[in-house]
Order: structure tokens, then sequence, then C-alpha cells
């Protein structure tokens, strides 16, 4: 009996010891944590690691210059693989185990779409760099976005293939599981047919698949002067490869999918001729811009994309509306968020009542396996 | 649809379905002979595409340097179509040898989980390698892309490769099944194993030639879906492994003749399908799928026996 009272009291005292132990934890952090997601590995990795590098560039000299709030930045950076699954799960582990004061990210909007609702349950800030879907910030007011959005791009494309091209009929071909480009070969089609164009063909191909040969003989079999293709870089290289092999010698279009080295690595001369909607020219010759292409080569050795242009601005713009927010008040960076007025390299930034930017577009052609800087369309 | 369209479409089905057909020739031996869906086999395939990428690299300048003009792109092709079989064919037998012979005398169902343990495996295991990686990658052109006109439609020389390399090959395998001893040894296998083994058939052997063959069919197969779909990541075996799985259920799994006509009729079914609607197309194509296998469960050209899983 002696014994066990004994047992208990000793088992008593190591409880409160370790109880003591991690209230010692708890005192007021010398670190600011913010979360970054993006498709590091999968199918659009080139994304991931722009974005990736985007990041990581602008908290490095957020915290050269002194930091934030008196505080340096942390930045914790997760792999979605390009899986709404995944980023569901790094999503939940930021906030309940990192406990990040916002998040930025992802880079495909099939994922962020997996991400904002729990964002938005935690009520912890997000800004997605590069999803262009309009539903992403639809899911709530902690939910925005640096990119503008796919009506916007697939009118974009639509205006320029029917003033610039001088298009009169054109087809699309979309990934029908990916509301991404989904979404923009409607709103290309909804423009175009408004200029006065005729939508010839409108084609789905499964997720995954590598023959599109079916849809584009059909495609081609109606005559399109251009094809509008709103896959991603791996799909439109293939894509492009087998149009180029039956026979189609036209313009191709797209949106900022194609943004990607990979894209002429694998697509080859067949993406010659093919235009693109983008939020970023490094060829741009505004002040902003060539700084940032600088000071981006000389940290990672090469020439910055779009993804890693618009990652660097949403983190300047996160980091920007927590300085003017003052604190890490959810409800605090919530407001100064949407009061953003802000000039990045993408633009001047400012948010509209859904929480999408207002900013301008580029237009980039692919010549000679280069992209080259065609021309800024504003909104 | 007019003419030249449907023409253009029954070529790109009998391309697609070359490549099922190769594939789907190594599920249906490795059933036949021991009663096994080997879900690694599109694996192979994706194995096969990865030496052939890499095989490239390794003797692409080499080869290049040694030959002149058209004779070296020639020489290329052929080393790494020889080179994609050997490693496919070597997988194949390495999975036989540790994975499914162990559970030779086990279970079914014990041989059928290995087989989706040996795929996952392929997959994760080339994923983590920092060669590989998880990544898409180009594949190079090996040969340079020409397009004739045939008739209203345009047929390039892949499309040619892919129909020419899937027939040698078939017709290689029906005269060795057909006219060679090792073939009376694997239809023999195949009719009644134990019987076989009293005639004196070494049947680990033939089990083992079997897998090769399988293999190296798959491996083939890589590398001209990495030819003409230039894009490759260790999971691209997930979906036509699947396909070509189906082909040989709908010629009648067991039967070499069946898994060819599966494949060719999913090819051009899918391509007519997709073609119609693309939105649901291959939809349509695995439900006409589904509608022949009502009407015969035993594939089209299989035989009726009462243990098909």
């Amino acid at each position: 009996m002696k014994r066990n009272l004994m047992f208990i009291l000793f088992t008593l005292v190591v409880v409160l010891l370790i109880g003591f132990a991690f209230a010692g934890c708890k005192k007021e952090a010398k670190e600011i944590v913010i979360g970054g997601v993006g498709p590091v590995s999968g199918e659009a990795a080139t994304f991931g690691q722009s974005t990736k590098e985007g990041c990581e560039l602008a908290v490095e000299e957020w915290n050269a210059a002194g930091g934030l709030l008196g505080k340096t930045i942390k930045l914790i950076y997760q792999d979605d693989k390009g899986d709404p699954t995944e980023a569901a799960t790094v999503w939940t582990k930021l906030i309940t185990q990192d406990k990040v004061a916002a998040i930025v990210g992802t880079a495909m909007s099939k994922c962020s779409l997996a991400g904002a609702p729990i964002s938005q349950q935690y009520k912890v800030p997000m800004i997605s760099p590069t999803s262009t879907n309009p539903k992403v910030t639809e899911v709530g007011d902690y939910i925005f976005r640096a990119c503008f959005i796919d009506p916007f791009q697939g009118t974009i494309g639509a205006k320029f293939a029917y003033e610039n091209l001088n298009a009169r009929k054109a087809a699309c071909i979309f990934d029908v599981g990916n509301d991404y480009t989904k979404g923009l070969s409607e709103f290309f089609r909804d423009k175009f047919t408004e200029l006065g164009g005729t939508i010839v063909a409108f084609e789905a191909h499964p997720t995954g698949t590598t023959d599109f040969k079916a849809q584009l003989t059909k495609i081609i079999a109606a005559k399109p002067d251009v094809i509008y293709i709103s896959d991603y870089y791996n799909d439109v290289a293939l894509i492009a490869k087998q149009a180029r092999e039956l026979g189609f010698n036209g313009p191709l279009v797209g949106g900022d999918g194609w943004d990607s080295p990979d894209l002429v690595k694998i697509g080859g001369t067949a993406v010659e001729n093919g235009y693109f909607t983008n939020h970023f020219s490094k060829d741009d010759p505004r002040p902003i811009v060539q700084e940032f292409v600088k000071k981006y080569q000389a940290k990672f050795g090469k020439v910055p994309d779009a993804f890693a242009a618009l990652a660097y601005d949403a983190m300047y713009i996160m980091l920007d509306a927590i300085k003017r927010a003052g604190s890490t008040d959810p409800e605090k960076i919530k407001k100064a968020l949407a009061e953003t007025n802000i000039n990045v390299v993408s633009g001047l930034v400012t948010f509209d009542k859904n929480r999408n930017p207002i900013k301008s577009a580029v237009i980039i052609a692919i010549k000679n396996g280069q992209q080259v800087y065609q021309a800024t369309v504003n909104p | 649809m007019d003419i030249s369209t449907i023409l253009q479409q029954i070529f790109n089905g009998l391309q697609l379905g070359s490549i099922y057909a190769l594939i789907a020739l190594g599920y249906t031996m490795v059933y036949g002979i021991v009663r096994l869906i080997n879900f690694a086999h599109g694996d192979f395939y994706m194995i096969g595409a990865y030496a052939s990428y890499g095989l490239f690299f390794a003797i692409g300048t080499l080869v290049a340097s040694s030959f002149s003009g058209p004779t070296a792109a020639i020489v290329l092709f052929l080393i790494i179509l020889i080179g994609s079989m050997i490693s496919g064919g070597a997988i194949a037998l390495l999975a036989n040898q540790f994975a499914y012979k162990p559970l030779r005398n086990k279970p079914r169902l014990s041989s059928l989980i290995t087989a989706i343990g040996v795929s996952m495996f392929l997959e994760y295991f080339l994923s983590a390698l920092p060669v590989v990686g998880p990544s898409y990658r180009g594949f190079p052109e090996l040969i340079k892309k020409a397009t004739y006109n045939f008739g209203p439609a345009i047929v390039s020389n892949y499309v040619l490769l892919d129909l020419g390399v899937a027939a040698v090959l078939m017709i290689f395998l029906t005269v060795l099944v057909k006219y060679t001893k090792i073939g009376k040894a694997m239809r023999a296998v195949s009719q009644d194993k134990d019987a076989a083994k009293l005639m004196g058939i070494n049947i680990e052997s033939v089990i083992a030639t079997t897998f090769l063959i399988g293999g190296s069919f798959a491996g083939v197969a890589g590398l001209l879906a990495g030819l003409t779909y230039p894009r490759i990541y260790p999971y691209m075996g997930i979906l036509p492994g699947l396909k070509a799985f189906i082909a040989a259920v709908l010629g009648g799994i067991g039967n070499i003749p069946g898994a060819m006509l599966g494949s060719y009729i999913m090819g051009i079914v899918e391509t007519f399908a997709t073609a119609m609607n693309s939105l649901i197309g291959e939809g349509i194509a695995f439900a006409i799928l589904i509608i022949v296998l009502l009407f015969r469960p035993q594939g089209l050209l299989g035989e009726k026996v009462a243990d098909k899983i």
C-alpha cells in the first residue's frame, strides 16, 4: 500500500515537471511563421520549384531589411505534389502543427480549392500566387490571390486571337478533370463568340492521357484558324506535337499554364507559332521587374518565370499586409489585405470585392524556342 | 464525319492499339501459364521507357560519332530497342523470381496482392531514386519525324514504326508459340500444369521464359510510347497497363490472338468514341466493353472455363 502511494506521488511529480517544461516553451516567439505550399514534385513540378524560390527570395529580402514587426520571418514550405488530397493534408499540418500566421500557396487551382476551406475554417489568411480559377477566392473572406482570374485570361486570349491573329474560326481543347483548363476554355469560347467568331470544335480530354489524336483529328477536320489549348505545359507540348503531326500549321494560343522551360524541351519546334497570356514577362522594361530579374538570377542562377514572380509578389503582398496590420491577428491581416495598394513585379495591385487583383496581362510568343514579350493588355 | 476523317481516326486507333497490344500480350501470356493477373506489367512498360531514355543519353553521342547520316539513327534505334527489351524482360524475370515464385503454390489471391505490391514498389522506388525522380521528362526524338499522305489521311513515320514493330513482334510470338519446342511446352503448361510436369517439362523454366517474353514486349511498348508521346514519368504505366489489361480480358484472357484483337478493338473504339463525344468518350468505350463482356463473359476469343477470377 505504501509503495503504491509512493508510486502515485512520483508519477504526479513527473507529470507536473513535464507540464512545466511545456509551459516554458510557450514564451513569446521571436519569429513570425509563414506557411508556403506548392507542387514541388509531380505533374507541375516546375511551378512548385519556381513558387518556392519566389517565396524564399521575398522572405530573404524582408529579413535582410529588418524582418517584420521586429521579428524574423520563418518560411515553412510544403509540397502538395499537385494533388488536392495532399494539399489538404499539408494545409492542416501548417495550421495546426506549425501554427503559421498566414499561408502563401498554392499554384494549381484544384489544390488551392482543397486548401482554401481549411484556411477559412481556421481563419488563417491565405494568398494563392497563381490559382486563376474564380472559385478559389469565393470560398471565403480570408482567401486572396496575386494573379488575375480565368475569365480575364480566357477573354484576353480570345481578344488576342480575334484582333491580333485575325482568327474567325477557333477550336478549344482542355482537360475535363481540371477546373483551371476547363474554365479557361469556356471563357475563351464565350468571348470569341461575343466578338463575332465561331467555335468550330470544343473538345475535352481525360486527365493523364497521352494520346490526343482522336480529338485533334476532329478539330483539324473542322478547319479552325487557331487552336486554343488551355492545358498545362506538359500536355500542351504533347498536344502541339500531335496537332503538327496531323497537319495543323496555324497558331496555337493558351494561358499561363504554358509558362515553363519544359514546354519547349518536350514540345520542340511544334510549339513555335504559339502565344500565351501571362502575368509577367522578364523583358518588361519596368525597373521593378528588371531589379527582380537581376536578384533572382543572382540567387538561383536562372531567369525567373511568372510563377516565381507571382509567388514573390504574393509573399510581398502578405508581408506588407501583416506590417500594416501591426500584428498577426488574422482579423486585422484580412482587413489590411483587402486595402492593399502596392506596386509589385506583376503591376500595381489592388483587390476587388471578390479579393481578386485588378492589374494588367502580357502576351508572350514562342519564337525559336524562346519566350518573346509581345504586348501588355490592360483589363 | 467524312471519309478522310474516318480513315485518319482508324490510323490513330491502330497506333494506340499497337501499344496496347504489346502490353496486353504479356498480361495474357502470364495469365495463360500461371493464372496470375500481373498488375505490375504496366510498370515493366515504364521501366522500358526509362531504360531507353537512359541508354540514349549513355550512348547517343557515341553512336552519332561512329556512324554517319541515317545509319546512325537506325543503329541507335536498334540498340535502344534491344536495350528496352532486355530491361523489360529482366525486371519481369526478377519480379517472377523474388515475388511470384515463392508464392506459386499459395492461394491465388496472395500472388494478386503481391503483384499490386510489386507495381507500387517499382513506381515509388523510381520516384525516390534521385536519378529518375517523380517529375516528367521529355523523351528525345531518336528518329526525325516525317509525315506522308496516305490518301486523304496524314500518317507519320512514327505511326508506321509503331504498327511495324508491333506486327513483327506479334508474328514472332505466334511462330514461337506454334512451331517451336518452347512454344509447345508453354501451351502444354497452360493446358495442364501437372500433366506437363509428368511429361518431363521444366515448369519453372517455362514460366520464366513467359515472363521474359512478356516483359520484353512491355519494354518495347515503353520505348514506342516514349517516342510517340514524348513524356515519361514513373506512374506512366498505370493507365495504359489498365487499358491493356481490359483489352486482354475483352479478347479472352489467356488467349494470344485474343489479346491482339482486343487491343486493336480497344484502340479503335476509344478513338471513335472520343471523336464522337470527347466529354464522355472514354466512358462510352468502357460501356461497350461491358456490353461485350455481358454477352461473352469469356471474352471474344476465349474459351469457356469455370475457374476465372
